[in-house]
C-alpha cells in the first residue's frame, strides 16, 4: 500500500532487517543475476592471496538492493522517483544488515506529494555500510 | 561513449530480486502482479544495473577464449590483473556511490537503450586504503519510444591498496 502524507511527519522512521548472517551463496545469486562477476564477490582464493582482503565481500549494489525492498516495502510500488547511496564500508559473508528510512520532509511538485527520506544501512558492529537518500510519490 | 540494448524480461526481473532477498509478488507473478497499482511486473529499484548482462565488452564476465583474472589452478589466472588498483590490483577498483532517478516505472516487456557518458574524475587521500582515485559515469536508459525511463549515475573508485579493516 502506498503512503499518505497525511499519516506522515518529518521525522517519522521505518526499519527493516535485509538479512541475517548473509551468505556466500546469496552472494554468487546476486553475481549471476546482475551479470557482475568480479572475483572479488565469489573467489575466496583470489580475493585472499591477490587481492589482499580478509575474504570475499558483498557487491555494494546487493546492499543498495536489499536495501531498495525496504523502501519499496515502506512506499509502495511503483512509487519511487529517486534513490542514491554511497557505499560507506564493505559487507562481508555472516553480516547482519539493518536498514532505516527517516522522514526528512514531505513535499509538493507539480502538484504531486513527494516524501524525501534519508536512507541508512548498518551492520551487527552499528557500523554504517550505505548511506544514501530516496524520494517518492506518496498519497495526498 | 557506449550503447547497449537492454531487453527487460520477467524471468530475468524474478531472478534479480530472488537474488537481492525481495519476494515481492509483483517482481513474480503476472497475475497477482495485474492487480496492483504497478499493473504488471515491474523492475526493482536497482534492476538497471542488471543491463551488465547485455554490454558485450563488460569487463566483469569471463569470455569465452579469453584470460580471466579470477582463480583457477592458481589464485589468479593472469600474471598481472588488469589496471592495478582494485585492492592491490585485482578486480580494477570498487563501486562508491550509485544514483538513480526514475522517470517512470521500468516494466517487464520494456526494451532500454543505455547510453553512458564519462564524468568527472577526482582524487582524494583516504585513511585507509592511501589515494584514491573516484571517476564518474552517467547511463541514460530510454525505452523502446525514445522516451528516458531511468538516469544512473554511477562513481567508481581505485585504491592504491586493499581498504583496512575496522
Amino acid at each position: 500500500m502506498a503512503l499518505s502524507a497525511k499519516n506522515l511527519k518529518v521525522g517519522d522512521v521505518h526499519t527493516a532487517k535485509l538479512v541475517e548472517d548473509l551468505k556466500r551463496t546469496q552472494i554468487v545469486q546476486y553475481a549471476g543475476a546482475s551479470g557482475d562477476y568480479n572475483p572479488l564477490h565469489t573467489d575466496e582464493i583470489f580475493t585472499t592471496k591477490v587481492a589482499g582482503y580478509p575474504s570475499v565481500f558483498a557487491h555494494g549494489m546487493l546492499t543498495m538492493g536489499m536495501t531498495g525492498k525496504m523502501l519499496t516495502d515502506y512506499v509502495g510500488d511503483a512509487r519511487l522517483t529517486k534513490y542514491g547511496v554511497r557505499f560507506t564500508s564493505q559487507v562481508f559473508p555472516g553480516d547482519d544488515l539493518e536498514a532505516k528510512a527517516t522522514v526528512k520532509a514531505l513535499t509538493e511538485k507539480d502538484g504531486v506529494t513527494l516524501v524525501e527520506l534519508d536512507v541508512s544501512t548498518t551492520n551487527q558492529n552499528g557500523v554504517e555500510v550505505l548511506s544514501g537518500y530516496a524520494e517518492a510519490r506518496v498519497d495526498a | 561513449m557506449a550503447t547497449k540494448t537492454f531487453p527487460v524480461e520477467a524471468s530475468h526481473i524474478l531472478m534479480f530480486a530472488r537474488s537481492v532477498g525481495d519476494d515481492n509478488r509483483v517482481y513474480a507473478d503476472a497475475d497477482y502482479a495485474k492487480t496492483t497499482e504497478a499493473g504488471g511486473i515491474i523492475a526493482p529499484p536497482t534492476f538497471a544495473q542488471a543491463s551488465a548482462q547485455f554490454d558485450p565488452d563488460y569487463f566483469l564476465r569471463p569470455k569465452i577464449g579469453q584470460p580471466w583474472f579470477g582463480s583457477g589452478k592458481n589464485p589468479t589466472g593472469i600474471n598481472r590483473a588488469p589496471g592495478g588498483g582494485g585492492g592491490g590490483g585485482g578486480g580494477g577498483g570498487l563501486h562508491a556511490e550509485q544514483h538513480f532517478e526514475y522517470h517512470r516505472q521500468l516494466k517487464a516487456g520494456d526494451v532500454l537503450t543505455a547510453t553512458t557518458f564519462p564524468g568527472k574524475t577526482w582524487e582524494k587521500e583516504g585513511r585507509r586504503s592511501g589515494k584514491l582515485v573516484f571517476s564518474e559515469s552517467v547511463t541514460e536508459y530510454r525505452d523502446q519510444n525514445g522516451d528516458l525511463v531511468i538516469t544512473a549515475r554511477g562513481v567508481g573508485v581505485r585504491t592504491e591498496r586493499p581498504v583496512e579493516q575496522k
